[in-house]
């Protein structure tokens, strides 16, 4: 075991797989010599060689032309989009192509593709960086869309993407990328795709969350304990398909949710959660089911952040809602 | 612009003629006719109903299928929409082809050790996609080469300089083909650029651009020729740019060329048919007659009937079948969707 930041996990979790087969390459803007602008591909060009881990033009639209193309020819792409900010650039190549290659062949093709990328907010970042648009992904048949929260849930979940013989969307939030230290297995595992994990259990209301707002709600949880109310804290981790199982066992314990994202209220996923939650449990709630987003506006300039961004009191506060429905 | 053949069939650029053989030479002529009976057939089938999506091609024998018949079995092809003549050519079932017009997934079940994509609908997303395949292809040390095909309007997309700067910048044994056919529906290609070529859009990309008749099948096969060798050699990616014509509307699914082209311009272009050139071309040199031409059209007539039969005679899609091709282990909701749709079908 090691500590490691998730940016280390990362890494650890890319060199796995290079070691582990010859048709993993990872390639993107400045991801080779330079080892990535935050570091994620630090000496693995050096280890592993150009022809693995190489530098490309700069040209979202073209990478993921490129991984579609290498895919076809037997290769198992680890493409970079330094922000994801930058998608919109490449929508045909993720939305309109990847996502799809397996369905329009009838099977006979696959695009075993993982998108590595940046988002989110905390940190200050220029126009464009920070915005949380896994939501557009995660309406794109096709796609697996998958955001750790974690050091050992980002290595062994992004084994597990990297190997999935489908595209994943691995989303990495820039403020846990160094905000911690956990203890990480050297050797090789993996986290199973398509499975959320409760992070911390309570018996009086549940918040369902993923990404930063994980460590926000758990914040928030520990208040909310000082007020003798118990939250379960679920990690949705898979946020395209959700793990319903997991989230509808903490629904019926606790009669009472929340679900916590730090996207706008129009965008994200908590509303597919409200959804299936109504669906499917609607005679075991206490009260509705509420959301704690940020606003319907575009994502904030860079010093506005601190007034934008959801933080732990409105979770206390929501889930406190809920609680004294 | 490069030429071979004028219009008269006679051979202007004797250094230039390929090696081709009598045999490859009458090949070639029954393709291109067998081709313009297909589409012909295609048309009037789409009119019947029997056919759905269908972009004719009649007028771009010489562009295609010269270009494919300078490939090897090995290499790939990533076709756009209107492309279908040489994914059949090089394999594909024509059956399959009339699938994937009508809209079955079975059209796109490529068969295995066949190399070709599945016609592309966004234009411009196969000459990036082209780029990986050609870089994959280079990176396992294959001696094959990826083509791909675009139209005029085509060559102003994004994703038309980032394949070609892509393909450059890694060397990448690619060809991108670029079939001017001179209108993008109705607007012209003068209207898409002020560069008076497309062959020049090489430039940009670093990468050698060449301007062929696209109406003369022996240039376009030798233009091809010259670019994969060069490509296999290392020398990275080239621009064809073929000059040719659609002679039939844009697609099956409304247009109306009579709103856009004059009949002058129509006949001008007809003057240049790629059949009629290396008809000409092969009577000189008694190797095509009326009776040779006559039973591949009887051929193409029976061929096309038989796949017809064959594609009405393949199962119909269900829903549970688009379920499964989704992904390799379904994710949650998909299964208890799949459970749900079969229990539907199976009353």
């Amino acid at each position: 075991m090691a500590q490691m930041t998730m940016i280390q996990a990362i890494t650890d979790a890319m060199r796995t797989e290079l070691k582990n087969d010859e048709n993993v390459l990872v390639f993107g803007e400045d991801v080779g010599q330079y080892g990535g602008v935050f570091r994620a591909t630090e000496g693995l060009q050096k280890e592993f060689g150009e022809d693995r881990v190489f530098d490309t033009p700069l040209a979202e639209s073209g990478i993921s032309g490129l991984s579609i193309g290498l895919s076809l020819t037997g290769f198992r792409p680890v493409m970079e989009i330094q922000f994801f900010g930058f998608v919109f650039e490449t929508m045909d190549g993720i939305s309109g192509q990847m996502s799809r290659l397996r369905y329009r062949s009838g099977g006979h093709y696959n695009a075993p593709i993982t998108v590595r990328s940046p988002f989110g907010g905390g940190v200050k970042t220029p126009e464009l960086h920070a915005d949380s648009l896994e939501g557009l992904m995660a309406q794109s048949p096709g796609l697996r869309v998958v955001i750790p929260s974690s050091p050992y849930d980002a290595k062994g979940l992004l084994i597990s993407s990297i190997r999935n013989n489908d595209p994943v969307i691995f989303l990495e939030h820039m403020k846990l990328y160094r905000s911690f230290r956990e203890e990480v297995p050297e050797e090789e595992y993996t986290v199973d795709l398509d499975k959320a994990e409760v992070k911390r259990e309570g018996k009086d209301v549940s918040i369902i969350t993923y990404g930063a707002m994980v460590h926000t709600s758990l914040k928030a949880a520990e208040e909310l304990a000082e007020d003798g109310i118990e939250a379960e804290v679920v990690d949705l981790r898979t946020i395209s398909p959700l793990d319903m199982e997991t989230v509808l066992e903490s629904v019926k314990k606790t009669n009472r949710a929340i679900v916590v994202q730090e996207a706008q209220k129009q965008a994200g996923i908590a509303s597919n959660v409200v959804a299936e939650i109504n669906e499917h449990a609607i005679l075991h709630l206490e009260a509705p089911v509420l959301r704690v987003t940020a606003p319907d506006t575009v994502f904030p300039f860079a010093a506005a952040e601190d007034i934008w961004l959801p933080d732990h009191t409105n979770v206390t506060e929501k889930a406190k809602e809920v609680v004294h429905f | 612009m490069f030429q071979v053949m004028n219009e008269e069939g006679e051979i202007v650029n004797k250094d230039a003629l390929p090696d081709l053989t009598d045999e490859d030479l009458q090949e070639l002529m029954k393709r291109m006719v067998y081709t313009r009976i297909w589409d012909q057939r295609a048309v009037s089938l789409n009119r019947q109903g029997r056919l759905g999506f269908y972009a004719p091609v009649a007028g771009q024998e010489a562009s295609m299928l010269g270009s494919q018949y300078a490939l090897e079995q090995e290499d790939w092809i990533v076709p756009g929409y209107r492309d279908v003549p040489q994914i059949v050519w090089h394999g594909l079932p024509l059956y399959q082809a009339f699938l994937f017009s009508r809209g079955h997934f079975h059209g796109g079940q490529i068969p295995e050790e066949l190399n070709v994509l599945s016609p592309q609908i966004i234009i411009g997303a196969q000459i990036v996609q082209t780029a990986g395949v050609a870089l994959g292809l280079k990176k396992k040390e294959k001696n094959s080469v990826a083509i791909t095909y675009t139209g005029d309007g085509g060559a102003s997309q994004g994703d038309f300089y980032e394949g070609m700067n892509f393909a450059g910048s890694f060397k990448a044994p690619a060809i991108f083909v670029v079939q001017n056919n001179q209108f993008a529906i109705s607007v012209p290609a003068d209207a898409q650029t002020s560069a008076k070529t497309i062959a020049q859009k090489g430039v940009a990309a670093g990468i050698p651009g060449v301007q062929v008749d696209g109406m003369d099948v022996l240039a376009v096969y030798a233009a091809t020729k010259e670019a994969r060798e060069r490509a296999l050699d290392g020398g990275g990616p080239t621009l064809l740019e073929t000059l040719c014509y659609r002679y039939g509307p844009h697609t099956m699914a409304g247009d109306d060329p009579t709103r856009y082209r004059t009949s002058d311009l129509d006949d001008e272009w007809e003057k240049r048919d790629p059949l009629v050139r290396l008809r000409k071309y092969l009577e000189s040199k008694d190797l095509w007659s009326e009776e040779q031409e006559n039973e591949v059209v009887d051929t193409a007539k029976e061929e096309i009937k038989a796949a017809i039969k064959e594609a009405d005679d393949t199962p119909k899609q269900k829903v549970s079948d688009l379920i499964e091709n989704m992904h390799e282990v379904l994710p949650p909701h998909l299964k208890d969707q799949l459970e749900e749709y079969r229990e539907k079908e199976s009353k």
